[in-house]
């Protein structure tokens, strides 16, 4: 196991899996073992496969050489540079590097994606409504880009081709400038054709405008459900995810606090796949729909969402333990699009 | 030169060097230009444009309670790792015991799967540059474990397709014996045309064979290499006889001899035969049962009147017919087991193409035999009966449950 890996589970320090579905008192004897995917032991005694999906054991995928780590990446919040515009209001500026990189999404497997400054889903931009927003994109890939922005604004700020800057073309820089508005859970991505295959690549990333009061204290997270077309064949995926890397929380379960409120940012930016969904065991949370109403459409434990659709979920966990999490669509579940809360 | 103007067989020049010198020194500089070649890294030439190509092809799928097991081999230009697996659409854990698989090389992979008895499978290996190789189980069924009952199942399996049907055919023997020489030479036609048939399905299944082979090991030309091997091997055995029978001077010998060519003939294509329904039979394929047996009697029972044809003027000893149809049937037998325990295609295509090489030989020799007083081979009576044999042999063909 990689550096990074090894040293998220000494200062997490959370029971350790064989399995997804292996969340059992056996398997929380197993301490030694957390977040060392490579030094699993094999599954002995049973029949094998019934213990749920499973990546080929002794193997883990290398963040270093990713550049991120999933595990940070749900916490990981860019708010930009701000200052004062004369008028007295906020001006949040970002700069947004695209460029072209290999990443691993499962153990073993490389993928040629095109990136958003380094990482697939690219960084999380936050700001809070109301403010000026300036993004300065610069295209350090082969390819042509865009930064197309969900939210208010004028066409030529919409980051499609033949529309303001239209398409950038590689060694080409540009500025979008909008407003935070409305306030909600919104996304960004490249608009340039053959679109499918822009998404596919991993040019995407969540894009949060805090309502002008905020939200209630909680710990906060997104998490950008998506998948990897790993032999283009445009029909589906091979992997599933939520930030990339496939079965990444069976290994390293997310950390939460028992009855501490948890807000979830939750994207779906998976191509190819007409729907995506998330269901959370033995709890319910409060759904906010877009983000865009400070009161919940629906208490609920399974929700769905097609492509570009988002919503804010909220839920304080009851039991200590191991929480699963997954897609309630059992084949992205199985392939790689599930892992565990870790509730202290 | 005056070397080169020198009409005798060496060179006087040469004429004190030893001949393995000659031999060797070529060879020599041949390996060491391929060896410099390889070393300066092909001087010129650019490495190929593009991706890697990643060819992997299941040859042998075995099924034991919550194990799938594969044996790839790769087929393609370069090394092929196989990163994970998916089995139905969801990962498995596997262990595989090469990484990665270099060029032919052969790996086994052992999945962890609670398969179900009955089910079809998808297999999806994903390596390490996002490509994916599919494997599909049609369905799914426990591989036989090599034990006594399994060696018993096969022997009687052999027993009843191969040596049963043979030694039932030569019951003709008395009846051949009788008949005029006219009709004799009927049956030998007879016998071509089942001979004949016989070689274009033996040539047929051999290619479908090969089909579902990874190709690695050079797919159908290895039934036209195995075809040309049995003809040529058939061809030097039946002229070293005879010159040994030239010079015992025994006389009457050459009908035995026939009939023995014919018996390696059929038992070549037997034990293909056998291959294939021993393999059919470990992937659960094989409809075992009355239809099976009855088919391959009848079928292969015409194979034994072909044995007996040429020495129907004869009359040989009942160890020498027990070992014609034996060499003839019992090959069936041992097809029947290797083809059940350890299948690779490529092989099997191979032995069948052997086996038709084998009868090709056959019916080359037995073409005399049929030949009128006028020195025709082909007259009404005798095309009448090439076609009778080839009618029967797809008739009987026809009752083999597929």
């Amino acid at each position: 196991m990689p550096a990074v890996a090894g040293g998220l589970a000494a200062t997490h320090g959370v029971v350790s899996h064989r399995h997804p579905w292996d969340a059992s008192a056996a398997a929380a004897a197993e301490r030694t073992d957390r977040g060392a995917a490579g030094t699993h032991p094999a599954s002995g005694g049973h029949g094998g496969g019934i213990n749920g999906p499973s990546f080929r054991k002794g193997r883990s995928v290398d963040h270093r050489a990713n550049g991120f780590n999933p595990t940070d990446i749900l916490r990981d919040f860019d708010w930009g540079k701000t200052r004062r515009l004369a008028s007295g209001r906020v001006l949040r500026e970002w700069e947004i590097v695209a460029f072209d990189k290999e990443i691993e999404v499962a153990p073993g497997v490389k993928f040629p994606a095109w990136t958003f400054g380094g990482r697939v889903p690219g960084p999380t931009l936050r700001c809070r409504e109301g403010e000026a927003l300036r993004v300065r994109f610069v295209n350090a890939s082969g390819h042509p880009h865009t930064m197309h922005f969900h939210g208010f604004h004028r066409p030529a700020m919409d980051g499609i081709p033949e529309e303001g800057a239209g398409v950038i073309a590689p060694g080409k820089h540009t500025t979008y400038e909008f407003d935070a508005d409305p306030f909600g859970l919104h996304l960004y991505h490249c608009h340039v054709g053959p679109l499918a295959e822009h998404i596919a690549r991993g040019l995407y990333g969540a894009f949060i405008v805090d309502p002008k009061k905020g939200r209630p204290e909680a710990d906060e997270m997104v998490m950008v459900m998506n998948g990897f077309n790993t032999n283009f064949d445009a029909e589906g995926n091979q992997v599933y995810a939520v930030n990339t890397v496939a079965f990444h929380h069976v290994n390293e379960p997310i950390e939460v606090s028992r009855s501490e409120l948890v807000r979830i940012y939750l994207v779906n930016t998976l191509e190819f796949d007409p729907i995506n969904s998330f269901h959370i065991h033995g709890h319910f949370f409060d759904y906010y729909p877009t983000g865009t109403s400070l009161g919940p459409t629906e208490l609920t434990d399974t929700v769905i969402q097609g492509q570009g659709q988002r919503g804010v979920c909220e839920l304080r966990f009851r039991f200590p333990g191991q929480v699963m999490f997954h897609a309630h669509k059992s084949e992205f579940a199985e392939l790689g699009w599930m892992g565990f809360f870790g509730v202290r | 030169m005056d070397s080169s103007t020198t009409a005798s067989a060496r060179s006087p020049r040469l004429a004190n060097v030893p001949v393995w010198l000659l031999a060797l020194v070529p060879l020599a500089l041949i390996a060491a230009a391929l060896a410099a070649f390889v070393v300066l890294g092909a001087p010129g030439l650019d490495e190929r444009r593009g991706p890697p190509i990643e060819e992997l092809a299941v040859e042998q799928t075995v099924l034991r309670p919550g194990v799938i097991e594969l044996t790839v081999r790769n087929a393609g230009p370069d090394p092929v790792e196989v990163a994970q697996v998916f089995v139905n659409d969801a990962y498995v854990d596997f262990e595989n015991d090469t990484d990665p698989v270099g060029r032919l090389g052969t790996q086994k992979l052992t999945l962890n799967y609670p398969w179900n008895e009955g089910q079809p499978y998808l297999i999806t290996m994903l390596t390490s540059t996002g490509a994916t190789i599919e494997h599909e189980i049609e369905l799914a069924v426990e591989t036989p474990e090599a034990g006594a009952g399994f060696f018993a199942l096969m022997a009687a399996l052999g027993t009843y397709v191969g040596v049963v049907p043979v030694l039932l055919g030569m019951l003709f023997l008395p009846l051949l014996r009788q008949v005029r020489e006219h009709w004799l030479r009927m049956f030998l036609a007879f016998t071509i045309g089942l001979l004949a048939f016989l070689a274009l399905d033996g040539s047929l299944e051999g290619l479908e064979l090969v089909e579902g082979g990874s190709g690695a090991l050079g797919g159908p030309t290895l039934v036209f290499v195995g075809a040309a091997g049995g003809y040529l091997a058939l061809v030097a055995v039946e002229s070293y006889l005879k010159a040994r029978r030239e010079k015992a001077s025994v006389a009457g010998a050459s009908e035995l001899q026939l009939a023995l060519l014919v018996a390696v003939g059929i038992g070549l294509h037997n034990l293909g035969e056998g291959l294939a329904i021993g393999s059919a039979y470990a992937v659960g394929s094989l409809a075992l049962g009355t239809f099976l047996v009855v088919g391959f009697a009848l079928h292969n029972t015409t194979e034994g009147l072909a044995i007996v044809a040429p020495i129907s003027r004869r009359s040989p000893s009942l160890p020498t017919l027990a070992g014609l149809g034996l060499i003839a049937g019992a090959p069936a037998i041992l097809g029947a087991f290797l083809g059940a325990s350890a299948y690779n295609p490529e092989v099997a295509g191979l032995l069948l193409g052997v086996g038709v090489g084998a009868i090709v030989q056959v019916v080359q020799q037995l073409v005399p035999s049929i030949r009128d007083r006028a020195g025709r081979a082909l007259y009404p009576a005798s095309v009448g009966g090439i076609l009778a044999g080839v009618a029967v042999l797809y008739a009987t063909g026809l009752l083999i449950p597929n």
